[in-house]
């Protein structure tokens, strides 16, 4: 993961609300095992139209959007499907952050997960971020993550919340998997405990297999 | 002890440890799988050198791109070269590593939400967490679920853990008899109507009230699966005789002294008299209709004897602007009912209506009519079993003889992963979760809605309240 505690460059505004993880990367770009080519379905079908050329009329489109690396978006942004190709599919195409109201739940932790970052700020501000980057003067914006700052033009500024955990993981980076790894025998303990009071918890999936394997 | 909520008691008994003041290290009962959200979960502890520490305790399945028609379940395959990997990548990984399988030609294969409840792998008390928002659904057995990405299906994969954001609560209580011909659908879509697309988004909702506890195990699952579609981070139903009754139906194997004791810790399973809840709302069973959707998302609902919404009426500017944008897409004129409206396609199936119920409720809805002339009706099975199921009870062929297409289950056309998609324009009375542009396919039109109303449909060639449709039979 990437570590940053700056990111500044060209907003686009994207005033959709519950703009969902289905539109932001379609069914069709799912078919994969690795991450390879997700910025080609990012957002496709607003993107291209039915015979796969692009829309002139969508911001990212628009040669001022071209080099885009923030958006400015509505209310219940990655609603929906659990697909973390949604986050991957925005970082392949350059997006660092996302402004909006709110973020869908799934997504908020695929998002930090991934280090693209997720800027939660009341909806009077993010209208006033969008008028903003709609203007050449607003199109290029700061987010200070260590200090939990938005700053656009004409002294345009706003703080966020990040939680200590997450602002730590943008600071230096974190192997997720690996950091739980270090509690295993903590893990090992609380397994203990818990199959001893819940004994037929344990194991489920494998002996319900061996009970449908021995009836069939 | 302080009072606690009956998700309180789930998660104080899955902490592993305390991280901070938001975030715990929750245990994992259960973690299932599919061939789409998993990949890059097995390939990320390839790469680093790690296994998975308990496949006991994981279950996987090849449910969202599979193919659905009608050739036998064991000559199934996937044509598609990209789907067929992805399918192929899974038996290996779990062939590899040890976990139990339900693959492309097991009889047994279903959608994830369908076939984990019906072989008695989600048990009350449990955590059990997939990477599918729709996860949700085992709520209905007094078991904490949610969806989680891929990255948290690696950690669980080498943990057994995941890193949790404990969730606030809410309780929603319906109290009232559901009117005839109404059904878990239409509460939960109303539900969803009430409540907005994120009315529930960072809460775990219990449900609770004389209307919940008249619901089947299967109707519960139905209300708790679409919950998600209100933001909600779990769904949780309290167990009862009837959870109990269901539970020891699909788990043979608990039994003796470990059936005793896990009776006596679901008892032990519901909130405290005094426990506080963040929210709570209060609805009326007797209220609600059949419920539509007429829009892109889940909560642009209404009644079926509504009319379409204008927005001009709507003072908020971005909603506006979305209302504006959902009636552009779905092609219809603010003012218009929405009974009368053609369809040209018809779904009945999904994790949130592909059970035995819900094919019993469509098989006797079309008896002794006919899918109207232009019509193309599917009817995909949650399950092998379910489908097995519904030919042993003349279901099947009651749907095949009414024209209905009886396929082989699996997620299908709720998603449109595999080659069950909606042309573009073609309008959809559909049995699943979501109405998003383009879900069902580029250009697909989807009314959310239950199986009667869309089993109505599909004989009426247009959305119809089936209670009136059943009053002229």
């Amino acid at each position: 993961m990437n570590t940053f505690s700056i990111i500044k460059g060209i907003a686009a505004p994207l005033p959709l609300s519950n703009l969902d993880t289905d539109q932001i990367m379609p069914k069709q770009f799912l078919r994969i095992i690795d991450k390879a080519g997700l910025d080609q379905g990012l957002l496709y079908d607003l993107r291209f139209d039915e015979a796969g050329s692009p829309r002139d009329d969508f911001v990212l489109n628009q040669p001022a959007y071209a080099n885009t690396s923030i958006l400015v978006a509505g209310p219940n942004f990655g609603c929906g499907s659990s697909r973390e190709h949604a986050v991957w599919g925005l970082q392949q195409y350059g997006i660092r952050a996302v402004i909006a109201p709110s973020f869908g739940e799934i997504f908020f932790f695929n998002a930090l997960n991934n280090g693209l970052l997720l800027v939660a700020l009341p909806a009077h501000q993010v209208d006033a971020l969008l008028q903003c980057v709609a203007q050449s003067v607003g199109r290029e914006i700061e987010i200070d993550v260590m200090a939990g700052q938005v700053r656009a033009a004409e002294s345009w500024q706003a703080t966020f919340e990040l939680s200590a955990r997450h602002r730590q993981m943008f600071a230096q980076g974190q192997d997720m998997v690996g950091a739980s790894l270090q509690q295993l025998d903590e893990i090992a303990q609380y397994e203990a405990r818990h199959w001893a009071r819940y004994p037929w918890m344990k194991d489920v999936a494998q002996r319900v297999r061996a009970r449908l394997d021995a009836t069939t | 002890m302080a009072a606690m909520t009956l998700y309180d008691k789930l998660v104080t008994s899955h902490e592993v440890a305390r991280i901070d003041d938001e975030h715990i290290l929750l245990y994992v009962d259960l973690h299932i799988m599919n061939e789409y959200t998993s990949p890059q979960a097995f390939s990320g502890l390839a790469a680093r050198g790690r296994s998975v520490l308990r496949p006991g305790q994981q279950m996987a399945v090849v449910d969202h791109v599979i193919p659905t028609h009608a050739t036998p379940a064991a000559s199934r395959i996937i044509e598609d070269p990209a789907s067929s990997r992805q399918a192929r990548n899974l038996k290996r990984n779990c062939d590899e590593q040890g976990i139990a399988l339900f693959d492309t030609t097991d009889p047994l294969q279903g959608i994830e939400h369908v076939i984990a409840p019906e072989h008695g792998m989600i048990l009350p008390g449990m955590v059990v967490l997939c990477g599918d928002s729709h996860t949700t659904t085992y709520g209905a057995l007094g078991a904490l679920g949610f969806g989680i990405g891929t990255s948290e299906v690696e950690h669980i994969l080498a943990t057994q853990t995941l890193v949790y954001r404990v969730a606030r609560n809410m309780r929603i209580r319906i109290d009232g008899a559901l009117p005839a011909g109404v059904s878990a659908k239409d509460l939960v879509i109303y539900v969803v109507y009430r409540l907005g697309a994120q009315g529930a988004r960072g809460y775990a909702v219990e449900y609770c009230g004389s209307a919940i506890d008249a619901l089947s195990a299967e109707a519960r699952m139905t209300l708790c699966n679409m919950t998600v579609e209100a933001g909600a981070r779990a769904a949780l139903i309290a167990p009862d005789d009837t959870t109990c009754r269901y539970v020891q139906a699909h788990a043979p194997q608990l039994k003796g002294t470990d059936l005793e004791r896990a009776r006596e810790h679901w008892r032990t399973l519901y909130s405290d008299a005094d426990a506080s809840f963040d929210v709570e709302h209060v609805f009326d069973a007797a209220l609600i209709a059949p419920f539509v959707t007429w829009g892109t998302s889940p909560d642009q609902a209404m009644p079926v004897t509504g009319t379409v919404p204008d927005p001009d009426a709507e003072p908020d500017t971005l909603t506006r602007m979305a209302l504006r944008k959902a009636l552009d897409y779905i092609g219809l004129q603010p003012g218009t009912p929405i009974a009368g409206v053609p369809i040209d396609r018809v779904f009945i199936g999904s994790c949130t209506n592909g059970r035995i119920e819900d094919l019993r409720v469509v098989a006797a809805m079309v008896r002794g009519r006919r899918v109207a002339p232009g019509v193309r009706a599917m009817v995909v099975p949650g399950s092998g079993a379910v489908r097995a199921q519904a030919e042993a009870e003349g279901i099947a062929t009651q749907l095949i003889e009414a024209g209905f297409e009886w396929r082989q289950p699996g997620c299908s056309m709720c998603l449109a992963m595999n080659d069950d998609v909606l042309r573009p324009g073609e309008r959809c009375a559909s049995t699943t979760n979501r109405n998003f542009e383009g879900r069902q396919g580029r250009g697909g039109l989807t009314h959310l809605m239950s199986p009667a109303m869309a089993a109505a449909a599909a004989v009426s060639g247009r959305i119809v309240d089936a209670r009136t449709l059943e009053q002229v039979a």
